[in-house]
């Protein structure tokens, strides 16, 4: 499909999974890719450890946002900002907006949030999800990529809004989770994009948290994007002596038996990952996007632009008909 | 480098605790170190958090088996090896129950802010992880007691555990809703009366009077909480304590585990273990060289393309190895073990069994 098409389906893309898997990665990457193809694009990071900003090779990002590519860069680029949010700054605004005074900005900052937040579960959640909600409003032509708090706790974070909903009968927090969890049900503004590696323990959580996604929030899951895929490795069962002899090279026992090692190595990856992902294929009926090992173990702006052109690639041998606006993938 | 074994730093602790990342492998290390304390005859209890089901299933705490009381696993070791599943709730009633007087322990259990507390409030989980620790440690049953610890958000969670509790009681807003205002400064006291009025229009009524209620309920309880936490602490710091830091080659894990090595440095606290998971292996020991030029001498056959991905392979490793190198001198671990990228997830003891090796092998 045209990778365009694809960011215009929707205005919200919620990057979600294990921790270590890459999230923050893939978001960076989504966003770049949006971009590239003329769609401006925001990249919001809750609760963050500054991840996301070593992504484009930033020290930190703040609370407002800030321009990480420019437009035109490469000609009809269109511009990639990030910013990064917390419930404390996220309260803040909110209080303010009521007409709260300064002392009580002071009691914010002494870290109130955490006994309220006690008190009301799911109300850090709220508060920055009704922020990322008024973001998303704000600029409907660019898109937004959440990349979401890590530690599995992607679905708790989504469901809160159902879960004020039936706690908290009246008041502003009601409306401001039903706004919420419209947003979110809402196929033409929102998509859940779960981000997984090619190995057993994660594909497992990835598929009951897609199941739960669907069933518990309502979201529509966009594609899943495996992260880390290396290249499939063809001839690597071939004989190194005989390779060798063929060119009429003499090779030592060792360098033979050196080579055997590497290219089983790569085989049995391979195998590995092949199983993996297709019973990922089995389990899911959603399309995969596969993005490549990084070659370093570093991520910055370089790698997140060679990430973003497999993304792209990736995108346009999908078919036409995967994911179009207001339409649920299952 | 010079560095012990981590089967001596095993040989020589009684509590050992695994931290980092998520996804780092580290309840897979945990209870790896166990069975290798086991191996080796000591009588040890490993306490996970939210395993993956194969190893709950290697471990015996399938669907079913999954409890917070340890069990015994049988095996061909010499020693003994338990184990058991973290369940913060359990732990944390079974606390405010020995603390508390009956009815006040009643009134705590059943108040809905204490429910939501334990289920919620950041940083439970570790604090019931090291309060089991505690407990398990006191057991005549163990002589070593290895924990692992909750992906957490922030590593400092688990150090700072202990005082979960204390430090949440300690809160101003805490005293403004068990101290009558007057004893405070006038200012503090109307500023906190105006945001406990927007707390309760903004979330509604009952959860302010169940957080007024929980706090009236806990008072006087304090104390021996905070005392628990002091010895808690303490534990931490003793010689035969050890704290193992798991991480992986990736950049981000490695900086966190750098990061915590400095914070338990400040806190007088020793990084006995440094674990790296998933190393990519080299093929061979020295230069590449010999394979380079061979490939470039018959580029497009098949022995290019054995060289090539053997070269590979080389550069990956070394390039690994020397961000690596960096964080490694900079946790300055007491010992530090390289585990290669394995093939596949545990799904049984033997399994287990291979991790164990590489974890205390002497290569």
């Amino acid at each position: 499909m045209d990778p365009a098409r694809f960011f215009a389906a929707s205005r919200l893309v919620i990057v979600a999974g294990k921790g270590g898997v890459g999230k923050t990665t893939v978001s960076a990457t989504l966003a770049r890719a949006a971009a590239r193809v003329g769609r401006a694009s925001l990249v919001v990071e809750v609760e963050g450890k500054n991840g996301l900003a070593a992504a484009f090779d930033r020290p930190d990002l703040g609370y407002d946002p800030s321009e990480m590519w420019s437009r035109g860069d490469p000609p009809g680029a269109a511009v990639v900002s990030a910013r990064a949010l917390t419930a404390d700054d996220a309260l803040l605004e909110y209080l303010a907006d009521h007409g709260l005074d300064r002392v009580s900005r002071r009691l914010v900052r002494s870290g109130a949030l955490e006994v309220v937040a006690t008190a009301a579960p799911g109300i850090e959640d709220i508060l920055l999800l009704g922020k990322v909600k008024q973001i998303e409003r704000a600029e409907p032509d660019r898109l937004v990529v959440l990349d979401t708090p890590a530690s599995g706790h992607a679905i708790t974070f989504l469901r809160s809004g159902r879960s004020l909903i039936d706690s908290v009968k009246v008041g502003p927090i009601q409306t401001q989770a039903a706004d919420v969890l419209e947003m979110l049900t809402d196929p033409a503004r929102t998509r859940v994009l779960l981000v997984t590696i090619p190995e057993e323990t994660p594909i497992n959580e990835l598929i009951e948290t897609a199941y739960k996604l669907e069933d518990e929030v309502g979201v529509a899951l966009g594609p899943i994007v495996v992260n880390g895929v290396v290249p499939d490795a063809p001839h690597t069962d071939l004989s190194p002596a005989e390779a060798a002899a063929a060119v009429g090279v003499d090779l030592s026992n060792d360098d033979a038996d050196a080579l055997v090692a590497a290219a089983t190595f790569r085989r049995e990856r391979a195998e590995l990952q092949r199983e993996q992902l297709a019973r990922l294929d089995a389990a899911l009926p959603l399309p995969q996007l596969h993005l490549p090992a990084a070659v370093a173990t570093e991520i910055g702006r370089s790698e997140v632009d060679r990430l973003a052109t497999a993304l792209l690639r990736g995108l346009e041998s999908l078919p036409d008909t995967v994911v179009t606006a207001g339409e649920s993938p299952s | 480098m010079t560095s012990e074994h981590l089967g001596d730093v095993i040989a020589a602790s009684t509590v050992l605790i695994s931290a980092g990342s998520g996804g780092v492998g580290k309840t897979t290390t945990a209870a790896a170190i166990a069975l290798a304390g086991a191996r080796s005859g000591r009588r040890v209890v490993v306490v996970t958090i939210d395993p993956a089901r194969r190893l709950a299933d290697a471990l015996g705490l399938g669907p079913g088996g999954l409890t917070d009381e340890p069990q015994l696993i049988d095996g061909p070791w010499p020693g003994e090896l338990w184990a058991a599943m973290l369940d913060t709730q359990a732990t944390f009633d079974a606390l405010v129950t020995r603390h508390a007087t009956p009815e006040q322990a009643d009134r705590i259990l059943a108040n809905g802010f204490y429910r939501n507390m334990v289920s919620s409030l950041s940083g439970t989980q570790e604090y019931m992880a090291t309060e089991k620790l505690h407990q398990l440690h006191g057991d005549p049953r163990f002589d070593l007691v290895v924990v692992d610890t909750p992906p957490t958000r922030n590593a400092l969670d688990v150090i700072e555990a202990p005082h979960t509790l204390s430090r949440f009681l300690d809160h101003r807003l805490y005293r403004m809703l068990v101290t009558p205002s007057r004893r405070m400064g006038r200012a503090v006291g109307v500023a906190t009366a105006a945001f406990v009025r927007t707390v309760s229009k903004v979330a509604g009524g009952a959860v302010v009077d169940d957080a007024i209620e929980f706090f009236r309920a806990f008072e006087g309880l304090e104390d021996g909480f905070r005392q628990r936490a002091v010895e808690v602490a303490a534990l931490f710091r003793e010689e035969t304590t050890a704290f193992v830091l798991v991480t992986s080659p990736r950049r981000d894990t490695l900086e966190e585990a750098a990061w915590f090595a400095a914070q338990l440095r400040q806190r007088d606290m020793v990084v006995r273990g440094l674990v790296v998971n998933r190393v990519q292996p080299r093929p061979i020991d020295g230069p590449a060289d010999r394979f380079r030029t061979m490939s470039a001498q018959h580029r497009g056959t098949d022995l290019a393309f054995l060289c090539d991905t053997l070269v590979e392979q080389c550069v990956a490793a070394d390039h690994e190895r020397s961000q690596l190198d960096a964080t490694v001198a900079e946790v300055a671990a007491v010992s530090v073990t390289l585990v290669p990228i394995l093939g596949t997830d545990v799904h049984d003891i033997g399994g287990l069994e291979q991790i164990a090796r590489h974890l205390v092998g002497r290569a």
